[in-house]
């Protein structure tokens, strides 16, 4: 519950604390939100990013793919029921084969034998269902470790931590654990991708919530949203 | 006589208009999938070759890409896209600055990601587009090793006299072009088309920096 409690005040902060708008309509609670960046990105390079650079050097792959698989395989049961909640039969089909299958043959999860046997892996969440639902994104929004999110999905998350499968494993140093556990091996995923993200942004802040905000749409529309007017040449007006 | 060495002549030269038509036609009708799997097999093949590159040597890389890949890109038309409605506020001489600032960055962030490269399989999605259409979407997908979801890369590709160039990347539908855009236009708001192309330049100089500090 102190999850909830704190995404709770962060929203509550962010919605009616410092509405001053700033350059960026999709953006109007951009001075809070970079001042939460770059207290996120202070915590990122003290603790998070060398954590997880460790972790890549000392476990071998093998096992690191072993834990992320873990985790990807609880996702998969709540990645189905935001696919059946959206209509999407077939793939929430898929989801449930995935986790029947990985939870069993697959060793609780560690081994992902689904993919190779054609079931399919879908991104989905509540803020995803939510947005299939008509629910527009709101405002961009920077959470507090948990960093890039809008308000609805800052809302959404509070429904995701709900369900979170590692939350109703029983006991709270199994949990601490795990949770951790979990927050190194997807930074350790990430490490590529930020190494990316630095070489390229002129201004990170920006760089993150501009893709951040098309990422989202893109999984909203699982892949093929409808052509946005920005899109066009502003050259040819 | 005469006209036994004109048939000939003629006959010579429908050769030779031939050849050279067929040489054009060739460049220009090699389909924009076909040409996408092409380029990304050869880069493919070399990355798993080439022991420097799988080590980091970011001088190779650079000079893989230019090779292969950068040919195929159309810079000016990506930056007069990125830059929108700034473009013809900027002078001839602007324009051609920030057409080689961008792709020097450009350059620097793809051979980052390349780098990175271990051996994901790649997929190419079939074209759905009509043989008379000249700007498509080539779509492929980076399937990574473990449980993850597979990563879209589409290639916006428009049919120009020398080929089919690509315009804009779309990396799991983040638009390379629409994510500059706004970072140009404020900075252009603030500081200027020259504050724009300062900050460009700089930022490729601090890569040299930290490169060498590196090694």
């Amino acid at each position: 519950m102190p999850w909830t409690k704190r995404i709770c005040a962060v929203l509550a902060l962010a919605l009616c604390g410092c509405a001053t708008s700033g350059g960026n309509p999709a953006d109007p609670l951009e001075p809070f939100n970079r001042a939460m960046f770059s207290f996120n990105d202070t915590v990122d390079g003290a603790v998070l990013k060398p954590v997880a650079q460790g972790y890549r050097r000392v476990v071998p792959g093998v096992i690191r793919t072993g834990v992320s698989n873990f985790f990807s395989n609880l996702e998969d049961a709540w990645t189905c029921v935001n696919n059946l909640f959206q209509g999407k039969f077939e793939d929430g089909a898929e989801d449930l084969g995935r986790f029947i299958f990985n939870s069993t043959f697959g060793l609780a999860g560690i081994f992902d034998f689904a993919t190779g046997a054609g079931f399919q892996k879908h991104n989905e969440d509540f803020g995803q269902t939510l947005g299939k639902w008509g629910v527009g994104s709101g405002p961009y929004l920077v959470l507090p470790i948990l960093g890039p999110s809008t308000a609805r999905d800052g809302l959404a998350l509070l429904v995701d931590t709900q369900t979170d499968l590692v939350f109703r494993i029983d006991g709270v140093p199994t949990h601490n654990v795990l949770y951790g556990t979990r927050a190194i091996s997807n930074r350790a995923n990430l490490l590529d991708a930020s190494s990316v993200l630095e070489a390229a942004a002129l201004d990170k802040y920006s760089f993150v919530r501009d893709a951040w905000m098309q990422r989202r749409r893109n999984l909203v529309y699982d892949g093929n949203p409808p052509r946005q007017k920005e899109d066009e040449d502003e050259d040819s007006r | 006589m005469k006209t036994m060495k004109n048939q000939i002549m003629k006959n010579r030269l429908l050769i030779f208009s031939a050849v050279l038509l067929a040489g054009v036609a060739q460049a220009q009708d090699v389909a924009p999938d076909a040409l996408v799997r092409t380029i990304t097999q050869d880069v493919v093949t070399v990355l798993k070759q080439d022991k420097d590159i799988q080590a980091g040597d970011p001088k190779k890389v650079a000079a893989l890409i230019d090779t292969k890949v950068l040919p195929h890109f159309n810079f000016t038309r990506m930056t007069r896209l990125t830059m929108g409605r700034n473009w013809r506020s900027a002078s001839p001489d602007q324009q051609k600055e920030l057409i080689s600032e961008f792709r020097t960055l450009l350059v620097r962030t793809y051979s980052t990601a390349l780098s990175s490269y271990r051996d994901q399989q790649i997929d190419f999605k079939p074209l759905r587009a009509k043989p008379e259409e000249t700007e498509v979407t080539v779509r492929t997908e980076v399937k990574p090793s473990g449980a993850s979801q597979p990563v879209s890369i589409d290639y916006e590709m428009e049919k120009t006299p020398a080929g089919w160039k690509v315009y804009d990347v779309k990396v799991g539908g983040v638009s390379l072009v629409t994510t500059y855009r706004e970072t140009f236009a404020s900075e252009v708001k603030e500081r200027g088309v020259d504050g724009l192309i300062k900050s460009l330049a700089a930022k490729n100089r601090q890569g040299d920096s930290a490169k060498s500090g590196k090694t």
